[in-house]
């Protein structure tokens, strides 16, 4: 695995070069196209729209609902794999191949089903609201919304982990009187610890650039409800490119920033935790090392 | 291993059928986990997908029908099957480039390289669409060059290709990195050291190994592009008949307050989602096959006899 | 791919033959007209092919007024712009220098060949007993209307209130600007467009009111279910003059400027005039408007210059950014 044996493969000018080209042809240069435009305006001015309190209340609702439901994905997730992984019971190969609907349902259809459900007279919204819960044009609309749009990134991530698993050491675990909440939250939870973690990132980053589905159940009240995006598109519709500009570059920043977070964090867990089932894992496990020893 | 030899040490029976019971859950958890996890997905999957179709069918079968042969309605799947069908064999041909590139070879700034590649996928579609206006629009940079040569770029059909392949950009690559990098480079090396060309390689070899993982990259690639709706929306025009998509037509057709054609229409790509999964499930079910025979990963008999 | 390559070459020959006799015309227009234009067009297509002998085929797109201004700026090329607000084709001129600057005033009245005014829609048997603008601000009704910032419609809306409030109070603004704060406390939702504001209204059965173009809700109670419905016209409303022209750079470029200009001014004729009452516009004809009479509610209309001037001195005090509309929305 080191670099001298890697380097007698060929190819590596040619699809380097190619990936450079149509990356830049695709993204960069059209992303570099919404800096310039942003550097139009002076560096006051920049910092005028971004701080301004409606868009200081947009991010609040963007990045704390994006944050809740990558939250609620990190957890339903988590247990679905398991369930998906681990039981068996009738259904199970619907559940599973279910979970990927939000990455292939258009975002508008959702945001139209989704309000339909969960509005007041809805099917679910109905209930919610006889007990005072309003659903739908409300934060809590949007947490629904982008809860769907990330719901398969954590189910994605952790199932492959949990599957390769060994099952030994938690064999191990249980054999040396560990009961099965021990086994789970000092054996199970570190291994996919850093998988879930990745899947919850994911689900976070997608939700935060989220249009079409939340702007149909948000209800937009400016300073409540009105996501960051949506915030761009207004600016637009006043013709004020260089607002939106400036917001829209805040967004970049921060997605990039976000996705860079990932593949570090992506790469170290790699490096420290190899991906289960081999037996790199069990030596590389330090927390069961005395308990091997002990035995 | 260890664990196994350990527990063969110990010897014990009891112990044994001891740690079957810890290593798995009471009947009464089990269920309890398998209902809750039943209910999210009930809340969150199954009800919009039923909205969809009650919806859709709730004036009859013919009703729904004749939501597809309205000529807007026509128009609108043909450019959506257009647009997918150049943004992803591009999108397919970038992410094998760049996955062997960044799989197969150490080079600095690769992190960074991951990261850009990924950023599409992160980017807001409202962000995405505007890239292009500001790059190609009538104000924009390349705007007054490309109005002087009659190109037209947005609000045409080749503006909703480009939005589609930015939305979809990753969507292979994502798919192909990992595998590759599991994959190793041991097999392509015998294969070099014993005379065969890097395209013979390739085909031979590199193919063979990643064509599920590929599949799979494909197939939601696929889907996403035809049912993109923020970045496209921005870069269309609106145009009837001309440079409306599916999602596009199914919001003018709910704007039009015919909402039974409306989810008729969405209801086309529910069911291209569904059928999405359904190709999915196979293409994993018959690559966990593939790897479970005795050889999956060395180098198996048929490859050792092309070498030969 | 075999598909894809037939179908890009179906394509490129239906272009070719298409561009041969054919004239085609683009008309970017607002929501609240796909029905208008659809009769419109057909009736134009008639006229020319009678008095030209040439085909003309007319491609229609639709989508918020300012969305729309957006696109022409940017570059969709249209033959004409029928749009919400006069405003929106300002920007069009001011920006891209697509369009003379004196544009309005090319046209028969203001370029504004129909006009409509902002009325209410309340469930059936107005059970809060909603009767003018005054009710609305009354504490627990519940009004749907869109977000004036992203909606032609909405501005409407806004202005029909402003109106009212301004001329109730004999002209004093911060009496007004209370009004208008009391009003918007009670909008629950603010849908980015006019048909998503009724999409709530009528589907989700949000609030107790509607504000809405006449000639939506007109055409809607058709269309959504009279018995769900009642139609409440308030004491005085605004007149929405909603503007046309031509956009000259683009027309010249495709040639097709003397049957674009046709199809403006063919507006203005009997027939032209009576499609849109047909639709629910209010005709400028008189004769049209006398036959049409009882379709459209009596109500004393006022109009945009009598309560603030101009489309560039409205957007400024009320809809652009830190605007009263935003103030609004400011945190106390």
């Amino acid at each position: 695995m080191t670099f001298k044996q890697r380097s007698i493969l060929p190819g590596f000018g040619l699809t380097l070069g190619f990936t450079l080209t149509y990356l830049s042809l695709i993204v960069l240069i059209p992303l570099s196209a919404t800096f310039l435009k942003a550097s139009s305006l002076s560096w006051a001015a920049f910092w005028h729209i971004v701080t301004s309190p409606r868009a200081l209340a947009s991010y609040r609702l963007t990045f704390g609902a994006s944050l809740i439901a990558a939250l609620i994905n990190l957890f339903f997730g988590m247990l679905l794999a398991w369930v998906l992984v681990r039981y068996n019971f009738p259904g199970k190969k619907i559940f599973d191949s279910m979970v990927d609907l939000p990455f292939a349902l258009p975002t508008a259809v959702a945001g139209i089903a989704l309000t339909t459900i969960y509005s007041t007279h809805g099917w679910v919204g109905r209930y919610l609201d006889s007990i005072g819960i309003k659903a739908a044009y409300s934060p809590l609309g949007v947490v629904i919304a982008l809860t769907f749009i990330g719901l398969p990134f954590v189910v994605r991530t952790v199932q492959p982990v949990l599957e390769d698993l060994d099952k030994e050491m938690e064999e191990a675990a249980a054999s040396l009187g560990a009961n099965r909440w021990q086994t789970f939250s000092r054996v199970i939870l570190p291994s996919v610890a850093p998988a879930a973690l990745t899947g919850f990132t994911m689900a976070f980053a997608r939700a935060i650039g989220e249009y079409g589905s939340v702007v149909f159940i948000s209800g937009n009240m400016p300073m409540k409800t009105e996501i960051t995006p949506l915030l761009i598109i207004t600016k637009l519709e006043q013709y004020d490119y260089a607002g939106a500009t400036a917001i829209a570059v805040v967004m970049l920043v921060f997605s990039f920033t976000m996705l860079l977070a990932i593949n570090l964090l992506q790469k170290w867990s790699s490096r420290h935790h190899h991906s289960g089932g081999t037996p790199e894992v069990v030596e590389g496990e330090a927390l069961h090392a005395p308990v091997y020893a002990e035995a | 291993m260890a664990a196994s030899i350990s527990l063969h040490l110990i010897g014990s029976a009891q112990l044994a059928a001891r740690a079957r019971v810890a290593t798995s859950e009471s009947r009464l958890v089990r269920w309890t986990l398998i209902f809750v996890a039943f209910l999210f997905l009930v809340f969150f999957l199954f009800m919009p997908l039923a909205i969809v179709f009650t919806s859709a069918l709730s004036k009859g079968l013919s009703t729904y029908f004749a939501a597809f042969r309205e000529p807007d309605a026509l128009s609108a799947i043909r450019l959506t099957l257009l647009a997918a069908g150049i943004a992803v064999p591009l999108n397919l041909i970038f992410g094998i480039a760049a996955s062997w590139a960044i799989a197969k070879f150490d080079f600095l700034g690769k992190s960074l390289l991951v990261t850009l590649i990924d950023l599409p996928f992160s980017v807001s579609p409202v962000v995405s669409g505007l890239i292009y206006v500001l790059l190609f629009g009538l104000q924009g940079l390349l705007g007054p060059w490309l109005a002087a040569h009659d190109i037209k770029i947005i609000f045409a059909v080749p503006g909703i290709v480009l939005a589609t392949i930015f939305v979809t950009f990753p969507f292979v690559a994502r798919e192909l990195i990992p595998l590759i990098q599991a994959q190793g480079i041991e097999e392509e090396e015998a294969a070099l050291t014993l005379g065969a060309s890097g395209w013979q390689t390739f085909w031979r070899v590199t193919l063979p190994n990643i064509k599920w993982g590929l599949l799979y990259g494909v197939i939601l690639c696929n889907a996403r592009a035809m049912g993109e709706f923020g970045a496209v929306s921005v870069v269309s025009g609106h145009i009837r008949g001309r440079t409306n998509t599916m999602p596009l037509h199914i919001e003018i057709l709910y704007n039009e307050y015919q909402f039974q054609a409306a989810f008729a229409v969405a209801s086309l790509l529910a069911l291209l989602a569904l059928v999405t999964l359904i190709a999915k499930s196979a293409v994993e079910w018959k690559a966990k096959q593939e790897n479970s025979q005795p050889h999956g990963r060395d180098l198996t008999p048929d490859h050792q006899g092309f070498l030969l | 791919m075999k598909r894809v390559s037939l179908m890009l070459a179906l394509l490129f020959a239906l272009s070719l033959s298409s561009a041969a006799q054919n004239v085609t015309l683009l008309n970017v227009s607002y929501d609240p007209t796909r029905e208008l234009y659809q009769d419109y067009n057909a009736a134009f297509a008639r006229y020319w092919k009678a008095k030209s002998g040439q085909t003309v085929n007319i491609q229609q797109s639709h989508g918020g007024s300012s969305k729309q201004a957006r696109a022409v700026i940017d570059g969709l090329e249209a033959d004409v712009v029928t749009l919400a607000l006069a405003y929106d084709i300002d920007a069009i001129s001011e920006r891209a220098h697509l369009l003379p600057a004196n544009w309005q005033s090319r046209l028969p009245n203001n370029s504004s060949p129909y006009t409509s005014t902002i009325i209410f829609l309340v469930r059936k048997g107005n059970p809060k007993q909603i009767k003018d603008w005054d009710d609305l601000v009354r504490p627990g009704i519940a009004i749907i209307t869109p977000n004036p910032k992203t909606s032609g419609g909405a501005r409407w809306n806004y202005l029909g209130a402003w109106g009212y409030a301004f001329k109730k109070n004999g002209g004093d603004e911060n009496k007004a600007k209370e009004f208008m704060s009391k009003l918007y406390k009670n909008v629950p939702v603010l849908d980015s467009g006019a048909r998503g504001a009724t999409t709530t209204f009528v589907e989700r059965g949000m609030g107790d009111v509607l504000i809405a173009w006449e000639n939506e809700v007109l055409l809607g109670a058709k269309d959504l279910g009279q018995d769900k419905f009642d139609i409440v016209v308030p004491s005085i409303s605004i007149l929405c003059e909603p503007t046309v022209s031509l956009v000259d750079k683009v027309a010249d470029k495709k040639g097709t400027r003397a049957v674009a200009q046709a199809y403006l001014e063919y507006l203005y004729s009997p027939e032209g005039q009576e499609i849109a009452a047909k639709r629910y516009y209010r005709p400028r004809s008189e004769a049209v408007a006398r036959k049409y009479g009882n379709q459209f509610p009596k109500v004393k209309l006022f109009t945009l210059a009598e309560i603030i001037g101009d489309w560039q001195k409205t957007n400024k005090i009320h809809f652009a950014d830190g605007g009263l509309f935003d103030q609004i929305y400011q945190p106390q």
